[in-house]
């Protein structure tokens, strides 16, 4: 693997390399399966609902549909069971939508002003309460989830959409806050010094300066906001009642239930449907999602 | 004004953060069964959980879940960060398969691993139908190994998210580096072990903290791929707590079983925030 070819190339640009050495089969030959690896699961999972149950009895997991139908996808949809409720999971996917909306957006908008008021308003304290919040991103939500619950009750918010909001806007704070706080603090100062001369105040300068020149960041964040809340179990199924139970809570109720005889073709249909949403925002958003995370991680 | 719109932030990280964290340590000296009291029995709800099989067995797991998958996505999230740095073609391609995992959730990644792990249709019985009739491979029914089977799906979600970390701590490495390692003479391999490595010290400490941090929170992945089970074997502290608090309104236990869970968190990130934050004051 080591190519210690002695040359002299002053010139910039890539080495020509022929296709077919040794390196670049071992290369692309390990990527290559790895990649496969990868797909593997999501291959089985679009396969298996798309046959119909006999078919799966007898045959393998990995071979493709011999007669394709598009039933399963219908009956997870629209027909599957949890508990008494046979209305499938269009259910959960509503729920899910109307849990996820109003939480990126309350999140979002308390921790982009977070973010504002510590990069350029430096309050008293602020450093303090800033640490507070970052360490609280480790702390394990098991240690919260009670005191949360009698603070929902508290407020008559337990078991209600606008409590589970409540929960993902703290959850999410950690995170966003730091993301938008490095962001504001990467612009130039004196672009709010000079607002300040001119007498816009905290608000002022927030909508028509730092909100314009933000975009980007708003859609990072929207991104990783929306793939954690819509992914979210162990909030969902505490601080919500299941008439709002979201769509992953959901899914899991009609897989995992004990009752019936098990379709597994029904049961990927639904999997894949759960999966769908952040599928596409991933697929469609590329590396904006990477720096999403990478912000997120970094130095979080 | 600043301090005025900062009120939710300063709510959470006093009101939720400390005070919540403080209340659940304080309630944990308790025998709150369904409602939280304040009956002191000192450390009884702590001696209880660890004469209980049940929270021996999830702190096994977690031990192992923990030590495979932060050994295992450390080298596979290096290799493929490493392999994807050769100025490849389709890097692209490869970086968006490998992470696009790590955009679904656990209950969909344990849902689909039960399905391919499931021995009477999936892996097992696709071996076995090749011709190899005794073959075995049912991680998810036999107890010793369920834990194996959790990782193989932990680490198909995970992996990809640290390969990202590594490969942008790759690039955050000086060209310069390698055309001196290479005007030496010194094999790839090397250089990757005995220089790029120790550089990249930063980004494998924060990637360590992170899976860390990840591991003691797994919950939905179990819950979804095995529900703890066969018996209790697959079962974690994360959803001890659950069951406990929850399912079988032993709040005092529940409370004892996730101090225990902080305490384990605090240990590592401590010291990690001690060298992060104490070795140089920033702002």
């Amino acid at each position: 693997m080591t190519e210690v070819t002695a040359d002299f190339e002053g010139a910039h640009g890539p080495k020509p390399r022929r296709t077919f050495s040794r390196r670049n089969i071992f290369l692309y030959g390990t990527l290559i399966m790895v990649a496969l690896y990868y797909m593997l699961p999501l291959y089985v999972m679009i396969v298996t609902s798309l046959k119909g149950m006999p078919e799966i009895r007898l045959g393998n997991i990995f071979a493709p549909p011999v007669e394709i139908t598009f039933q399963p996808w219908v009956k997870a949809w629209a027909e599957a069971c949890t508990g008494l409720n046979c209305d499938g999971l269009s259910r959960g996917f509503w729920n899910s939508v109307r849990i996820t909306i109003p939480s990126v957006i309350v999140s979002i908008a308390i921790a982009s002003v977070n973010g504002y008021a510590l990069a350029n308003w430096r309050f008293k304290g602020a450093n303090v309460f800033f640490t507070i919040l970052i360490f609280g991103a480790f702390i394990p939500y098991q240690v919260m989830l009670y005191p949360i619950v009698i603070l929902l009750r508290e407020i008559g918010l337990y078991g209600t959409l606008w409590g589970l909001v409540v929960v993902h806007s703290i959850f999410g704070m950690p995170i966003l806050t730091l993301l938008f706080r490095n962001y504001f603090t990467s612009l130039p100062e004196e672009l709010f010094k000079a607002a300040r001369v001119d007498g816009a105040g905290f608000w002022g300068i927030y909508f028509q300066i730092m909100l314009p020149m933000s975009l980007p960041i708003f859609v990072v964040a929207m991104i990783l906001q929306v793939t954690g809340i819509w992914n979210d179990f162990l909030f969902g199924v505490v601080y919500t009642k299941p008439d709002i139970y979201p769509m992953t809570v959901q899914l899991n109720n009609i897989v995992n239930s004990v009752q019936g005889v098990k379709e597994y073709n029904v049961n990927m249909a639904a999997t894949i449907l759960t999966g769908l949403v952040p599928l596409v925002i991933y697929f469609v958003s590329g590396r904006l999602f990477v720096r999403g995370i990478a912000a997120g991680a970094v130095k979080g | 004004m600043a301090k005025i719109a900062a009120i939710p932030m300063i709510l959470t990280a006093l009101c939720v953060f400390v005070g919540g964290t403080l209340w659940t340590v304080v309630y944990s000296f308790t025998s709150s069964k369904l409602l939280p009291k304040t009956n002191w029995v000192g450390l009884d709800q702590y001696e209880r959980l660890w004469n209980t099989n049940r929270w021996i067995v999830s702190i096994e797991n977690l031990m192992i879940y923990g030590i495979c998958s932060l050994i295992f996505s450390l080298v596979i999230g290096f290799v493929l960060a490493a392999l994807l740095d050769q100025k490849i073609r389709f890097e692209n391609t490869f970086r968006t398969i490998i992470l696009y995992p790590f955009a679904l959730s656990f209950i969909v990644t344990g849902l689909v691993w039960q399905w391919i792990l499931n021995p009477d249709f999936g892996v097992q019985n696709i071996v076995r139908s090749l011709g190899w009739a005794s073959f075995e491979f049912d991680p998810l029914y036999n107890q010793d190994i369920v834990i194996y089977g959790i990782l193989i799906a932990g680490l198909w979600q995970g992996t990809g998210l640290i390969m990202v970390l590594m490969l942008a701590g790759l690039r955050g490495i000086d060209q310069e580096i390698w055309k001196a390692a290479r005007v030496d003479g010194i094999p790839t391999w090397k250089t990757y072990i005995f220089i790029v490595i120790p550089m990249m010290r930063p980004v494998f400490i924060t990637t360590l903290v992170l899976i860390a941090s990840g591991i003691v929170r797994v919950f939905d992945l179990v819950v979804a791929q095995t529900s703890g089970g066969p018996g209790i074997a697959s079962e974690v502290p994360a959803k001890y707590v659950y069951d406990t608090m929850f399912l079988r309104q032993n709040l005092g236990q529940g409370f004892a079983a996730s101090t225990m869970m902080l305490l384990a968190v605090a240990i590592v990130i401590i010291p990690w925030a001690y060298l992060e934050f104490g070795s140089r004051k920033r702002d």
